[in-house]
């Protein structure tokens, strides 16, 4: 039978892709990306202890589904708003490598 | 959900999520990425949370992929080109995430609870959206009006993020 402890694994696996993916690649894109594997796994263990969390009547818990629905809202802005970023930065230097954009780097 | 069912699209999710992070063509990645959200989606599904599952494939592989796609497009982005690696860099990294992942197995290889299968539901068709909507609406709806908030900012600061410079 499939536990929770199945489902928590594999957003853990999930969560270090997306961090390795973060950590390793240098297109801003392909950063983006990982950042929203990352967002998604910490969705599936949400949902898995929504699912977990059964209560008297026999429904899943409904709070932890409401927080996946913030979640992806907010993933959503987020993920407008840095591709704009990325917009105006192509514009501005015709780069997506993060090493070429270091003058901020101390 | 059968096991079987449930490591398939677990399998789905992990190896074309690894595929979005080795892959060197962007249009690729993206591609791949598509195909873990809806290994995804199916995850939520067999944790019987349709809506959820389905808000992730319109939203995910719907809308943020177009968006992904056509920034893509946009901005005419070819594979990158082979640079030097750097290998001390990448071990670090990769040893980061590595080391991240062992301790997160760790922890939750010692929870007690999470050993033990999911309880049945009362009734295996529940009306998911309307519960989701009631507790949207009640208890949570300031946090709703907020994000509202949130996505009318995030709009116009993506008009004015976008705006080309008067010259």
């Amino acid at each position: 039978m499939i536990t929770l402890s199945d489902y928590l694994f594999v957003s853990g696996i999930l969560f270090s892709i997306g961090f390795a993916g973060v950590m390793l690649r240098r297109n801003l894109i392909i950063i983006l990306m990982s950042l929203e594997l990352m967002l998604n796994a910490a969705n599936l263990s949400l949902v898995a202890f929504s699912r977990f969390r059964v209560d008297p009547n026999g429904l899943p818990n409904y709070s932890a589904q409401v927080f996946v629905f913030f979640i992806i809202t907010v993933a959503a802005a987020e993920i407008a708003v840095g591709l704009a970023i990325l917009v105006a930065l192509y514009r501005a230097r015709q780069t997506t490598d993060v090493k070429d954009i270091s003058s901020l780097k101390f | 959900m059968s096991p079987f069912l449930f490591w398939v699209f677990a399998l789905l999710t992990l190896i074309f999520g690894a595929t979005v992070v080795v892959n060197r063509n962007p249009v690729a990645s993206a591609l791949s990425l598509v195909v873990s959200f809806l290994g995804l989606a199916a995850l939520f599904m067999s944790l019987d949370a349709f809506f959820v599952g389905i808000i992730q494939v319109l939203v995910y592989a719907g809308a943020v992929m177009v968006l992904f796609l056509f920034i893509i497009m946009l901005l005419n982005l070819q594979a990158e080109e082979r640079r030097q690696i750097n290998w001390l860099v990448a071990a670090g990294g990769t040893g980061v995430a590595v080391v991240l992942l062992v301790q997160i197995c760790f922890v939750i290889r010692h929870i007690r609870a999470a050993q033990q299968t999911f309880p049945p539901l009362a009734n295996p068709t529940t009306d998911d959206v309307r519960n989701i909507g009631a507790a949207l609406f009640s208890n949570y709806n300031l946090p709703f009006q907020i994000v509202g908030v949130l996505v009318l900012v995030a709009t116009i600061g993506v008009v004015l993020l976008s705006r080309r410079e008067p010259r």
